[in-house]
């Protein structure tokens, strides 16, 4: 009797325990949802383009929408310059970091620890620092301002080998016997590289190609200084930015609130279909620093 | 500490041995001078050799080397192309002319001045606003000058390593063995020297685009580069240094704005990592609880503001915190339902403090599900019966948690939260667009506000005020307080120290 009893008490305790469970949870996803939500139906509001204090528009329509997609703004081609700072950035940098994070961890040589020190210690300095000069350098061949776009991919991409290490973390995951093996059978380091190893790294590829596609969409740092006085030179954080001004925002906010579903679609689908990757990528490097 | 009182050790509490590890840190800090200065000590006697082999290297190859090895000190790559290694000869020939046609067309009249930065000033005629006399331009004399530098360094290695090129074939030459031809050089580029060429492209990128930059910006804090001295600028030592340890009481002193925005800056990283480390954590555990149904659900909805972009969730949600937002027109709305028509909306972006709590609130909600995601794989990784064991023992949820969960996630993401408080101290995004590091606080130097991080303040430093020399003094303090904060981290942080504790 005593044990069916205190069975009893554990089981209603652990219903007790799971209810409050569930009730949390859905406290969370709606506290974490509800902003997007809010900001889809402000996209939908017609009667005033301010911000105002309550939640359903009291006149639904495409209005913002339509209002993107006409000649009164440049968000289109603010669109279309992250588009393609987006396509370049994220080819270019996937092959840069890959081939810096393949050498450090297949190869052994001489100079190979003091250029891991010396990248630990460039990135301790605030990356912004170079923005000043690079700047001025970008200014004089006339990479800036309404020519920003070749600008930016160049700045994102060029440096981009210092954040090795993720990919570098995975390659290290990889027995080192595949590579003693194809040398006994005679393969060239280059044939290592492109026959044996780039094969079994299609994980780590495609989260380094999934977040550096990601990133440009969200740079506001680098491409507010490199198109700093342009109006068409912008990409679609700086541009949707000097809609929230404080001159601007009763005019545009709901334009922002369009602009940012527009943009957030294509990024959040690719993301939901490559979900997969990218939590292994994070979850992989957090582990490994 | 010695291997003496290990067992000691074990029997104290983890609080306690934390303790022992940061005082034993402090402790060990004079050892640890005596160990840097000998290891600077010798540096120096190995760089001092290094030359001492430089100057010989390069004396006794002239005076034992045939003719070819002597023209080739004039005339770089001479000796291999003389001997049929014409593919490396071709190469250092072309770097030579590179660079003297570089320097002499171009470089060296920069690298000159480099000394005083330009003398000329740039007068304009008040009437016409025409240029009188065209000054010299102290940026570009700054960074020519460096570039040139950067470029003499690179080139006194090519010249000694085109002279070593010839003492080597020289001494293969004379074991009668046979010397690499151009084509074994452009095997080896896919093969034995594969790493180079892959290292090539990423490397050079970070020189011209990082370290070139950096390197510019440390001398421009030794300058008086700002609004007032945009085109002629000079060098003034130490000065903008010692700026900042020159208190002035008032006014707008540059040193009291910036003690305060680095105590805010230590202040938010602090909070904004463990925040989110620790709330992080209890979601994931929640979600990975035993029992609880639809884990996939609850983790997608969380994932799914990972998906948006975050410029436009962190912009939005500065919105919504707005004098007229929808917080305040919630807080209207309940006030209301309690007979409160009067209610005054709350300025959370006026007041400083509010602000700052606020930021930090809003970073929790932008920043759990990431931790989320990096917390439940790790969790996935605990040994399932260690829990078992616990559960037989009678160990209560919390004991569970305090004994196995938090020191093996501790142990695991150490290193991990480490970065993540550099990388929050230096976290633009989040501060800048949800508050543009206001409320702008008028006591203060630069119209820093009072969110503002040193990174936020070098950004309207440098791009509002243009400030230049002193957005560089920051930069580099940034550098100094993440230097100085990883290398105590790290030596405390047992992660890097017993590594065989949970293997």
């Amino acid at each position: 009797m005593a044990t069916e009893k205190h069975s009893m008490s554990m089981s209603k305790k652990r219903t007790i325990v799971n209810t409050l469970s569930y009730i949390v949870l859905g406290l969370i996803s709606i506290i974490w949802i509800l902003p997007f939500i809010f900001l889809v139906l402000q996209s939908f509001r017609c009667e005033n383009t301010g911000i105002v204090n309550y939640v359903f528009p009291k006149s639904f329509g495409f209005d913002n929408y339509i209002y993107l997609f006409s000649a009164e703004t440049n968000f289109l081609q603010w669109y279309f310059n992250t588009f393609i700072i987006a396509l370049f950035v994220c080819v270019l940098q996937t092959i840069m970091q890959f081939m810096m994070s393949y050498t450090l961890s297949r190869f052994r040589f001489k100079l190979r620890k003091p250029l891991m020190n010396v990248m630990l210690v460039l990135g301790m300095f605030p990356g912004f620092l170079t923005m000043i000069v690079l700047y001025q350098v970008l200014k004089t061949i006339g990479l800036t301002g309404d020519n920003a776009v070749p600008g930016l991919i160049l700045v994102s991409v060029a440096s981009s080998g210092m954040g090795y290490y993720v990919s570098k973390g995975f390659l290290d995951t990889l027995p080192k016997s595949l590579d003693e093996a194809a040398t006994v059978d005679g393969a060239t380091k280059f044939q290592i590289f492109y026959k044996v190893i780039l094969p079994l790294c299609k994980p780590i590829l495609i989260y380094t190609v999934l977040t550096s596609f990601m990133g440009p969409w969200g740079d506001y740092i680098f491409a507010s200084v490199i198109a700093i006085g342009s109006e068409t030179g912008l990409n679609v954080a700086a541009g949707l930015y000097t809609w929230l001004s404080a001159a601007m925002i009763s005019d545009n906010f709901t334009h922002f609130c369009a602009g940012g579903v527009i943009v957030a679609i294509p990024v959040m689908v690719l993301f939901m279909f490559l979900q997969k990757y990218y939590v292994e990528g994070v979850t992989g490097g957090a582990v490994k620093g | 500490m010695g291997n003496s009182n290990d067992l000691e050790m074990l029997k104290k509490t983890k609080f306690q041995r934390f303790g022992i590890n940061f005082v034993a840190f402090f402790k060990s800090i004079p050892q640890k001078f005596k160990n840097l200065g000998l290891a600077i000590w010798g540096g120096l006697k190995k760089l001092f050799w290094g030359f001492v082999n430089f100057f010989k290297t390069i004396g006794l190859t002239f005076w034992h080397g045939d003719w070819k090895t002597k023209v080739s000190y004039f005339v770089m790559g001479f000796g291999s192309i003389a001997r049929g290694q014409w593919l490396r000869g071709i190469l250092f020939l072309l770097f030579e002319v590179v660079f003297f046609v570089y320097m002499i067309c171009f470089g060296g009249s920069y690298f000159s001045q480099l000394y005083i930065l330009g003398t000329k000033e740039q007068i304009i005629d008040e009437a016409t606003g025409a240029i009188v006399q065209q000054g010299d331009n102290s940026f570009n004399i700054l960074l020519y000058g460096v570039l040139s530098l950067f470029f003499i360094v690179a080139f006194i290695y090519t010249w000694y390593l085109n002279i070593k090129q010839n003492k080597i074939a020289e001494e293969i030459l004379k074991d009668e063995k046979r010397l690499d031809t151009a084509k074994d050089d452009l095997r080896a580029i896919v093969d034995k020297n594969f790493h180079k060429t892959l290292l090539a492209l990423p490397t050079l990128g970070i020189v011209i685009f990082t370290i070139l930059p950096i390197f510019f910006m440390v001398l421009v804090a030794f300058t008086d580069y700002d609004k007032q001295h945009a085109l002629l600028f000079g060098w003034v030592g130490l000065d903008n240094f010692k700026q900042i340890f020159t208190w002035t009481a008032g006014g707008k002193s540059f040193s009291a704005t910036f003690g305060q925005i680095l105590l805010w800056t230590l202040v938010w990283a602090f909070f904004a990592t463990f925040t989110n480390y620790f709330l992080g954590m209890l979601v994931a555990m929640l979600i990975n609880k035993k029992g609880i149904k639809l884990k996939k659900l609850w983790r997608t909805v969380l994932v799914f503001s990972i998906a948006i972009p975050q410029f436009i969730s962190i912009l939005y949600v500065s919105q919504m915190f707005a004098t007229d937002g929808l917080i305040n027109g919630l807080f209207d709305g309940i006030a209301r339902l309690f007979g409160n028509n009067n209610f005054q909306p709350i300025d959370f972006w006026g007041d400083p403090w509010l602000a700052r709590i606020t930021v930090i609130i809003i970073n929790i909600w932008i920043g759990v599900p990431y931790l989320m995601l990096v917390v439940t794989g790790i969790l996935m990784n605990i040994p399932a019966d260690l829990y078992e064991s616990a559960n037989i023992d009678g160990a209560s949820a919390w004991q569970q948690y305090s004994k196995i969960t938090l020191p093996y996630m501790l142990f695991v993401t150490g290193p991990y939260l480490l970065t993540s408080f550099t990388g929050n101290m230096n976290n633009f995004n989040v501060i800048y667009l949800l508050t543009g590091g206001g409320p702008i606080n008028t006591e203060m130097y630069g119209n820093a506000g009072s969110t503002d991080l040193l990174i936020t303040w070098l950004y309207s430093l440098a791009v509002n005020e243009a400030d230049y020399k002193f957005a560089a003094v920051i930069g580099i303090m940034v550098f100094i307080v993440v230097a100085v904060v990883s290398l105590v981290v790290y030596n405390i942080i047992p992660s890097t120290k017993n590594e065989e504790e949970f293997q």
